[in-house]
């Protein structure tokens, strides 16, 4: 048995792990050697969020100082990151609240009144008054909303102004409002390493067109991780847009990361590996389980949305996009990037009830496939955590459940073209700019609370890469058969089950992984091969083997 | 190219059949004809309120009765008035927004209402519409009768009407859109390949979440 604060291997002793499947709590005995990696603890928050606030306007990257760049009666746009970020929904103030209110009082002191606040949503639903009021926060939302605080509409064509196309042909437009204002100040909240930098600007505030030069399957097939800034063509894609862009637009960056404090206070045990939890917090666990096990379903979700996150500010940055992301990341990685050595044979993670595109709504089964295909299977750097071909197992309901307001086109998608194919390519072409363009669709989009019609054909395409490279999908406790075989999963009815299953095309000894989420973490993976050639042929890194045998 | 289906009454706009009734009844030659059309429109309201809950196509049969009588050149010549005076302010801008995007989209823009012909041809010009689905008036001697012609435009006669109608023009059902709020239309809902509820009555809402049809709903919005 090996054991560190992020990796832990089990043996026979070893306390049952417990998994979030859905919004329920599993306790699993796993089998002995079965690697277990956890988040790193949380950074230490900032003591005084709002001097460092200051302090980074006031002593930017690459850039004259915020107040330097203000005279009075110029045009300003404040605009910021939507409900996506982060996950759950974090305590009041949000840190967007913390940067507004500090930078509003700024452009107040220098005389400059033509504001306005955007939330930055692209083709995301729009965010409701009250969920704009929680991240702006009641000061801000009561001068602004709704003349001069609104959310961005990318189908709203008199106002998206059309910049040009990248030496690529990568089209590039974006709020006219934005596009039109003397300064742009971007407020960002960076919860995973894809987010941020030109992502902001040239994505947050652009149309489908714009989205369409990368959100492809081509470009999202790619075999590196779109976690991995980099080295994959996504990033590369959006940063010829935000370069282009930026030659029309002043951009005034800031950046902000925040610790993983995902929950604190009665339920902080559910960020603690299981043999650091008391005996205490053990008895607290086992009642939540209960509590959830009798609740209905949207009990569950109200319940746990009832308990925002406690994340802290950890840094703050502002000035030049490109340099203040590079900080950013930096600060990313030390938060999120765990050390592991070797790739699994078998992956195994429960995925919890949140992830960027179901905010107060159900995980439906494409959302499933993204956080399994998509945002699990790219949390690495350096070669993926599960090997090629390997066998993933996620423990999640999988129930035919979706939101029909926010993911009225998911429905669509799921049962009418995904029976017919799961061809990425194909879907893209056949189908997707009638999505995009379906009068229904971009009504929902642009009056109601849909995604748009676009957007379950990106969340397809973002788990074409793990598609591609994962070679069994099983469903640990999966209530839906057909979903199973819409999205061409297995089903089993509990993990064990799922293990017996995986055991089946797996080497002799398989090296068995439990990636312990929530809260999110990214690995950067040594793969076997790399061991090899740095410690010489024979010898084997830690946790590579696994004892092969159910516990 | 698809066709998009727009019922009228209570999806595009407002109003209902009952309001411009009410509108050419107020507006007869003398106060006395006006006073005579309004009371039997009220003596008949008991029996159009059971007509709505039983059968869509009795109840639009019998409120057309109240039309008997009117000269086909009054009922012509304050169809501009009424049009802008009742049902034009009644628009909902998202419905507008939404037959301009079906228009941009490329499909072929109709109006299937049991709304009388007439009225529905001031909204075809003011939509752009392409083609209009009404109910049409039958007159003698210059007259209403207070009859409607066949076929009737209501309920299951709709989806028939959206069938022939598609068939004529070569449309793949499947690829059409149809949009209303009336439990009444869901056969005409049914029949095309992406229906959707719009403003709909809770009837009709719960088959829309029992079949997973896209509900709009902008009866908090203004009017266009």
């Amino acid at each position: 048995m090996s054991s560190s604060s992020t990796v832990h291997t089990l043996d026979s002793d070893s306390l049952p792990r417990y998994l979030m499947s859905g919004d329920q709590i599993l306790f699993e005995h796993l089998p002995v050697g079965t690697r277990c990696i956890y988040a790193k603890p949380p950074l230490v928050g900032l003591k005084d969020p709002d001097a460092a606030i200051r302090y980074a306007l006031n002593h930017p990257e690459n850039s004259d100082p915020l107040h330097a760049m203000l005279k009075p009666g110029m045009k300003v746009t404040i605009a910021f990151d939507d409900i996506s970020i982060p996950l759950p929904p974090m305590k009041r103030p949000d840190i967007r609240q913390r940067v507004i209110e500090i930078v509003l009082e700024i452009l107040d002191d220098h005389g400059v009144d033509d504001i306005h606040l955007i939330a930055a949503l692209s083709v995301h639903r729009r965010m409701t008054a009250d969920e704009i009021k929680w991240v702006v926060g009641d000061k801000v939302f009561n001068q602004y909303w709704p003349d001069r605080l609104y959310n961005h509409d990318a189908e709203d064509k008199d106002n998206m102004v059309d910049i040009g196309e990248t030496d690529r042909g990568e089209a590039v437009d974006c709020n006219r409002r934005a596009a039109e204002s003397d300064l742009l100040i971007y407020v960002s909240m960076n919860l995973v390493p894809m987010s941020g930098g030109h992502k902001s600007v040239a994505v947050g505030l652009c149309g489908y067109k714009a989205l369409r030069a990368h959100h492809n399957p081509k470009v999202m097939s790619s075999k590196e991780s779109y976690m991995d800034p980099a080295s994959h063509g996504l990033h590369e894609s959006i940063w010829r847009q935000g370069r282009m862009l930026q030659k029309e637009v002043k951009v005034f960056q800031i950046e902000t990361t925040i610790n993983n404090k995902m929950f604190d206070g009665q339920l902080d045990f559910l960020t603690k590996r299981e043999e650091d939890m008391s005996d205490f917090e053990w008895t607290k666990m086992r009642g939540l389980k209960a509590t959830l096990d009798r609740l209905p379903d949207d009990a569950r979700q109200a319940l746990f949305y009832a308990s925002p996150a406690h994340y802290e500010l950890t840094g703050v940055w502002a000035g030049e996009t490109e340099a203040v992301h590079e900080k950013v990341l930096q600060k990313s990685y030390e938060q999120y990037m765990v050390p592991v050595k070797g790739q699994a044979d078998i992956l195994l993670s429960g995925l919890a009830f949140v992830c960027p595109y179901n905010v107060h709504s159900y995980l439906n089964p494409l959302l499933v496939q993204v956080m399994a295909q998509g945002y699990y299977h790219n949390l690495y750097r350096g070669a993926p955590l599960l090997k090629k071909g390997g066998t993933l197992i996620i423990a999640h309901p999988f129930k035919d459940k979706f939101d029909p307001v926010h993911h009225a086109p998911y429905i669509e998608f799921v049962h009418r073209l995904l029976p017919e194919t799961k061809d990425a390519y194909t879907l893209h072409k056949k189908y997707e700019r009638a999505f995009a363009e379906d009068p229904t669709y971009i009504e929902m989009y642009r009056h109601g609370h849909a995604y748009h019609g676009s957007h379950p054909f990106f969340m397809w395409y973002w788990g074409e890469a793990g598609r591609q490279h994962i070679g069994r999908v099983i469903v640990a406790g999966a209530q839906d058969d057909y979903m199973c075989e819409l999205f061409g999963y297995e089903p089993a009815a509990n993990v064990q089950e799922a293990l017996e299953m995986a055991y089946d095309t797996a080497p002799r000894s398989p090296q068995i992984t439990m990636l312990h989420t929530p809260p999110i973490l990214m690995c950067d993976v040594e793969a076997d091969a790399q061991i090899a050639q740095t410690s010489g042929a024979g010898s084997s890194g830690t946790g590579t083997s696994g004892a092969g045998a159910a516990a | 190219m698809p066709a998009s289906y727009f019922d009228v009454d209570g999806t595009l706009t407002r109003t209902n059949l009952v309001h411009p009734l009410l509108f050419y009844a107020m507006n007869q030659q003398n106060p006395l004809r006006s006073v005579g059309h309004l009371f039997k429109t009220a003596a008949r309201a008991p029996r159009l309120l059971l007509a709505e809950q039983l059968d869509r196509g009795s109840f639009n049969e019998l409120l057309f009765e109240g039309y008997a009588g009117m000269t086909e050149d009054r009922l012509l010549e304050l169809a501009d008035e009424a049009f802008s005076t009742v049902i034009r302010p009644g628009l909902y801008k998202e419905g507008l927004s939404l037959v301009a995007r079906a228009k941009a989209a490329g499909h072929r823009v109709v109006l299937i209402s049991g709304s009388p012909d007439f009225l529905l041809q001031r909204l075809q010009k003011l939509c752009e519409a392409d083609d209009v689905i009404g109910n049409r008036l039958e007159f003698k001697d210059g007259k209403a009768t207070g009859r409607i012609k066949r076929p009737l435009v209501a309920g299951p006669e709709k989806a028939r009407l959206i069938k022939a109608h598609a068939k004529q023009h070569g449309f793949d059902l499947e690829e059409c859109a149809a949009y209303s709020d009336s439990l009444s239309d869901v056969p005409m809902l049914t029949v095309v390949g992406r229906p959707c509820a719009v403003n709909p009555d809770v009837r009709l809402k719960a088959m829309a979440t029992t079949h997973r049809w896209p509900v709009l709903d902008w009866r908090k919005g203004k009017a266009a």
